[in-house]
């Protein structure tokens, strides 16, 4: 399959969460039309994850100051990465750095883009904010569509 | 006040290549080293509050959610704590098959940090991505190998990361003999990377360090170990799980909402370098070899050589798990019947960083009345805190920049998995 969505985080850390659940409610909306998968953000989960595909979209918390809910949008190769922190959750390698590895040893997808969701909370037990799981909604109705299905069908 | 000979202070506000996050603070007055916090700020022990009247059958998957890193050693000693509990105990080759999926974790685990945290320290990197674009082959071995372990994982566990296919008692399903084949194939490769890891951190420098361990690991029959039902120390300690909290003590420290453990009133180590320490001569014949040939006797004391030892805890790991293959015949049932009972039940096993102990009391219904959970990384908190000291004392002449690079190598000198407990590492030196 020429497509993945991967959804990067712990579901029991709070905004951490934002990831993973776009993935899972993605992936009762698209089926099989597209793969998805959950990652803790390791770098070779993803790699694996991507590995020939034409396209991997990511969606990750992040922490970058901006109002929480922001939905940010990066395009890997066109777009710088650094300022939107993605350090902010609890994972291993920072998904910058993941992506700067993959690159490093030549295993990036053809196109890669982030949807990082600005978190808030990331202490263990903490559901996500409001404001972040308006922006799952948000963020999983975009992905829906772009794979032909409406969101809110 | 003083000149700038007496007074220097760096502040960094991110430890890199560690799990998750903490703070360390350094006081140096007049060349002397006066203070070293290693503080992590655990949340108030969430997971064993989130526990409390859940079903036992539960502890298993909520616990994997713990920490992205070692999911297995969580549900291992939840289960086996439960089973205690419940007074029911799995072996045979259900015990066997849990034994190959968390070689599988010690494999994933220690690849990672040994390539991907550990190793850019002694080659001079700052971190991975910086020494990928030189030794790519480096970073690509790393990573094969901690895909093999990611095979391991996915096809016992059902999943690559929080595995859900454990179960108190045992598994949801178990592998066929079929199965399990090509996984070996892959494991012989592993092998081999692994015994190349090892001739690779053997011709590491390391620093002169040498520390008096209390060393503390599971005891595990006359097994290298990985699951038991003992805890044993390098002190004369063989004691059985249920006495852990009759020795092992966690407190309290102003500076920090973790707790410290000391065992009879002193620090101890647990990891890699105890185990291999308490038992070297029950390693795997390959392993065992391999660390002859890296130099390592049959003690450890240096901590900065665990990168060797984490090696040949690769090479250990592979070879225990193409041996439970070998053998394995498919268990009739998937799982043994494990009825609750009003019971308190203890379980360790050995987390690629350590020793790691849970406690549960259970209702008659099974529902949870309490639990505990230590992790490896805060029974290593003083252990860490005694190691910078050492570090430094002989240290004190290096630049700010270089010393700092070598507490930091210090501290990931554990491995510490602190989003087990924690979270944002900044590291500060003052000197006064």
């Amino acid at each position: 399959m020429s497509t993945v969505v991967i959804g990067v985080g712990n579901r029991l850390r709070g905004d951490d969460g934002a990831g993973p659940e776009v993935a899972a409610r993605l992936r009762e909306r698209v089926g099989a039309t597209v793969r998805v998968v959950e990652s803790s953000g390791d770098p070779t989960e993803l790699i694996d994850a991507w590995r020939g595909t034409a396209q991997a979209v990511v969606v990750d918390a992040a922490v970058s100051g901006a109002p929480v809910g922001t939905i940010h949008h990066i395009e890997v190769g066109t777009d710088p990465i650094g300022p939107i922190g993605l350090r902010g959750s609890s994972h291993l390698v920072g998904l910058d750095d993941a992506i700067a590895l993959a690159g490093a040893i030549g295993e990036l997808p053809g196109r890669l883009t982030i949807v990082a969701i600005e978190g808030e909370i990331f202490w263990p037990g903490r559901p996500l904010s409001p404001a972040v799981e308006e922006a799952v909604a948000e963020v999983t109705a975009l992905l829906a569509e772009r794979w032909g299905r409406m969101a809110d069908a | 006040m003083t000149g700038p000979d007496r007074i220097r202070r760096i502040d960094v506000d991110y430890l890199a290549r560690v799990e998750g996050e903490g703070a360390m603070r350094v006081l140096v007055r007049d060349g002397t080293v006066e203070e070293v916090e290693f503080r992590i700020f655990e949340p108030p022990r969430f997971f064993e509050a989130f526990l409390v009247d859940r079903p036992f059958t539960d502890a298993p998957d909520i616990t994997a959610r713990i920490c992205g890193i070692c999911p297995v050693a969580y549900q291992m000693s939840a289960v086996r704590a439960m089973e205690d509990a419940c007074g029911v105990r799995v072996d045979g080759q259900l015990d066997q098959l849990r034994r190959l999926l968390y070689c599988g974790e010690w494999i994933e685990s220690h690849a990672l940090h040994l390539y991907l945290l550990h190793a850019p320290d002694f080659l001079g990197y700052e971190s991975a991505v910086e020494m990928a674009q030189q030794h790519g082959d480096l970073v690509r071995q790393g990573l094969e190998l901690k895909k093999i372990g990611n095979e391991i994982v996915t096809l016992l566990g059902g999943r690559e990361i929080h595995p859900i296919n454990v179960r108190v008692g045992g598994f949801y399903r178990v592998p066929t003999r079929a199965e399990l084949a090509p996984l070996a194939e892959r494991i012989g490769q592993a092998l081999e990377l692994a015994l190349a890891t090892v001739e690779f951190t053997a011709g590491l420098e390391f620093p002169d360090v040498e520390r008096d361990f209390v060393f503390v690991t599971v005891g595990d029959e006359d097994r290298y170990p990985v699951m038991g039902d003992r805890v044993v120390s390098n002190r004369g300690l063989d004691i059985p799980v249920a006495e852990y909290n009759e020795h092992f003590v966690e407190e309290h420290v102003a500076r920090s909402n973790a707790l410290h453990a000391r065992l009879d009133g002193q620090p101890y180590h647990v990891g890699p370098l105890a185990r291999y320490s308490l038992h070297s001569d029950q390693l795997t014949p390959a392993a065992w070899e391999a660390a002859a040939r890296a130099g390592l006797g049959p003690v450890c004391s240096n901590p900065f050589r665990s990168i060797v030892v984490r090696a040949v805890e690769l090479v250990f790991a592979c070879e225990e798990a193409l041996r439970v293959i070998d053998q394995y015949q498919p268990p009739a049932e998937p799982a043994v019947a494990v009825p609750p009972r009003p019971a308190t039940g203890h379980g360790v096993s050995e987390a690629p960083r350590g020793l790691l102990y849970h406690r549960y009391s259970l209702e008659a219904d099974g529902r949870i009345r309490s639990a505990q959970i230590v992790p490896p990384t805060s029974q290593n908190q003083l252990s860490i805190e005694a190691d910078l000291r050492a570090v430094l004392d002989v240290n004190l002449d290096l630049p700010d920049d270089d010393l700092q690079w070598r507490l930091e190598q210090t501290i990931r000198n554990y491995d510490p998995c602190i989003s087990c407990a924690t979270h944002f590492l900044d590291l500060t030196i003052e000197r006064r």
